[in-house]
């Protein structure tokens, strides 16, 4: 299918999901914390544009709702709150040397591929887009996965899960054109609640270890040594 | 119905209740009564579908069936039981310096909070609100788990957030796309509702079903403890104050297990293949069997429990995979047995650590000579969960194995493989426990045993004799999840 044939909004909705999976990849590959923060506002406002865009084209006012709530907590607290931890540790300097970035990228790369593998099934009962949006939210979801492994800073883990909470959110827009609106107010108030938990947590653990690097959490283990 | 708004009210003011009026001499006495006060709502509510069978709310966002009803009524009752045991026992704890008033404040408020979420999974019919409460039980608890803010305790607590809110990720995109499969049928706003997607399920797209029941697995399954996604698990129980460890061990496994149930009614409905059956076997068998082995490892007493609830958790898993009137009976009376046993082994455990100022296996010691209460409770808790008749453990297993045995013979030596390395591994550690000599200045302490007498009546009741209206009681929900009825 050629793609000058979709209409405008198949078409806007195809370049955000290439977008989206884009800021993932590059958050993968982010070694300064202020950066990886930047481009997860990013992926947020990303995410802003395509629910006012699915509000707008499909007349769904409870979208532009969820359009606001994401842009409130996903470009605006979560990442402030995040940038004044980084500051508040005078970690902004710091480059996080990745292990094996080369290896990260390509898992990301198959991580991506395999996404597409997963969702074949479901290719001749579904549009073209639905495949192509569900696969990205399901390789963002596992990208954010691999961010959290490859990372060692538990300000890099918050990240990852919050964009995993993103795969989830977008696939919701895009697939299903928002979920019943109690359920997306439920999921919010999940989503900020995290987030405070997120910031209480950083406070324990820089008392505890003093640092938030999360190798150093490493007590506790299966089986007695 | 009104019984079902004030089950999930009476919690909400709780949270309220204990964060405004901060700690007081008295708030582990009010939480009891709160906990009281919904055990009777929940029992009013359970006679009320006994005479009307299943209710559905006017606005259709609960329902009540005799499978949730069951889980709600247990839920109710270890939630009583154990802030019974609770009160004394965080007396005890602010007494040794381990905890403060404000901490307290928080632990009684999320008790309530932790108590929402469980009945809220329980009670709603909507698949989404399902995820949101099964999200906000781990929120509830997750401070509660760093508690004593320990490193090991903050360190369990990380573990177990991210472990979890990753797992329950999954469930989020399995829920999605359940939804996608319903929309494809019509009916946006309604789409989620359990009664609806059920009364469905043939017209819904089999692909997409197999697909999300494999994201719902791996989701509600890591909150269910099934390896490989267990890791949270022993940690979180070991390092939490012990109440949390009853509660979770009994009842947040088991309502994670219902989610994943829920969903599995819905998948066999639309597919042909008993694909969600087979995993949960695969699953559950190696839960089951990897747990047992490593009861063996085990140097911290609450962490070999927590183990156990793994095993048996895997063995529910299982049982609900074979699928059949039978297996799912005993999976029933499993989940409630094994509620009632492991909460009251919590309580023992906890008063143990208290008498020895330890959780290392080796350092307890003589607990029958200290105090007989604590040593025998912990003896006879042990004998009922390692499956010894006449208790209700020794039933359930046994009904599984039946039905293993009928469904999958071959699988029915590593059933009883397990059962007999999880049996040597509990003992090993359990018997110098509470035999031998009292440790020099070793003594008794402020204990209420109530909790721990009741419940093992409880299951060794369930052992002998299982009540009629019960019996009907199981066989109902049977008849709702496998299409027939055991008996």
């Amino acid at each position: 299918m050629n793609i000058e044939q979709l209409d405008f909004y198949t078409q806007a909705i195809l370049s955000m999901a290439a977008l989206v999976g884009l800021t993932s990849f590059l958050m993968l590959g982010q070694g300064r914390l202020l950066r990886l923060i930047f481009v997860f506002a990013m992926q947020g406002f990303l995410l802003t544009l395509t629910t006012a865009l699915a509000a707008y084209s499909l007349n769904n006012h409870h979208l532009y709702i969820s359009a606001v709530l994401t842009l409130v907590l996903k470009v605006v607290f979560i990442p402030w709150m995040l940038r004044r931890e980084v500051l508040r540790m005078n970690m902004h300097r710091d480059v996080e040397a990745l292990k094996n970035n080369t290896a990260v990228m390509l898992g990301g790369a198959s991580l991506m591929v395999f996404s597409y593998y997963v969702l074949h099934p479901i290719v001749q009962s579904s549009s073209v887009v639905m495949v192509n949006a569900l696969a990205v939210s399901l390789s963002v979801m596992l990208l954010g996965m691999l961010l959290m492994i490859s990372h060692r800073q538990a300000i890099a883990h918050v990240v990852g899960f919050m964009s995993i909470e993103n795969g989830l959110f977008f696939a919701a827009i895009v697939a299903t054109n928002g979920m019943p609106m109690v359920v997306e107010l439920g999921v919010a108030f999940d989503v900020l609640v995290a987030a405070v938990l997120f910031g209480i947590f950083f406070l324990h653990i820089r008392t505890s270890i003093d640092s938030l690097d999360v190798d150093l959490l490493n007590k506790l283990h299966e089986v007695d040594k | 119905m009104i019984a079902a708004y004030l089950v999930l009210l009476i919690p909400l003011v709780g949270i309220f209740y204990f964060a405004l009026a901060g700690h007081r001499a008295d708030t582990g006495k009010v939480n009891v009564r709160f906990n009281g006060i919904c055990l009777l709502a929940t029992i009013w509510l359970a006679i009320n579908v006994l005479n009307q069978g299943t209710i559905i709310s006017s606005g259709k966002a609960f329902l009540i069936d005799p499978f949730n009803v069951y889980l709600i009524v247990l839920t109710a009752f270890v939630g009583f039981t154990t802030s019974i045991f609770s009160s004394p026992y965080m007396a005890h704890e602010k007494e040794i310096g381990k905890l403060n008033d404000r901490r307290l404040k928080l632990y009684h408020s999320m008790f309530q909070g932790f108590m929402l979420a469980m009945y809220l999974v329980l009670t709603t019919n909507n698949m989404g609100i399902m995820w949101v409460a099964m999200e906000g039980a781990t929120l509830a608890t997750v401070l509660l788990v760093s508690l004593y803010r320990t490193p090991e305790s903050i360190e369990a607590a990380w573990k177990y957030f991210i472990l979890c809110g990753v797992g329950i990720a999954q469930a989020l995109f399995g829920t999605i796309l359940l939804y996608y499969a319903a929309v494809q049928i019509g009916d946006g706003e309604n789409a989620l509702l359990w009664s609806v997607l059920y009364e469905n399920a043939d017209k819904l797209n089999p692909e997409i079903l197999e697909i999300a029941f494999v994201f719902l697995l791996i989701g509600y399954g890591t909150k269910i403890g099934l390896v490989p996604l267990h890791n949270w698990l022993p940690d979180a129980h070991s390092e939490g104050p012990t109440p949390m460890s009853a509660v979770l061990s009994g009842l947040l496994l088991n309502d994670a297990l219902y989610a994943v149930v829920r969903n599995k009614m819905l998948v066999d409905g639309a597919t042909d293949s008993n694909m969600a059956g087979f995993l949960m076997m695969g699953f559950g068998m190696l839960s089951f069997l990897v747990a047992a082995i490593l009861l063996h490892r085990q140097k911290d007493i609450k962490r070999l429990f927590s183990y156990s609830s793994i095993e048996h958790m895997g063995l529910m898993t299982f049982a609900f995979g074979i699928g059949g009137p039978l297996a799912t009976f005993a999976a029933l009376l499993h989940m409630t047995v094994h509620s009632l046993t492991k909460s009251a082994i919590f309580v023992t455990v906890g008063h143990a650590a208290q008498l020895a100022g330890t959780q290392r296996i080796d350092q307890i010691r003589g607990l029958i000579k200290t105090q007989p209460k604590v040593g025998w409770g912990l003896l006879i808790g042990t004998i009922a969960i390692a499956g010894f008749p006449p208790f209700g453990v020794f039933t359930s297993e046994f009904l599984v194995l039946l039905a293993t045995m009928h469904s999958y013979p071959w699988l029915a030596p590593l059933l009883l493989l397990g059962i007999g390395i999880a049996f040597a591994g509990l003992f090993r550690h359990i018997q110098p426990m509470v035999y031998g000599d009292r440790p020099e200045g070793q003594n008794p302490i402020a204990a209420n045993l109530w909790p721990v007498t009741i419940h093992l009546a409880l299951v060794l009741w369930l052992g002998l004799a299982i009540p009629g209206f019960l019996a009907n009681w199981f066989s109902q929900a049977t008849l709702l999840i496998s299409g027939s009825t055991p008996l």
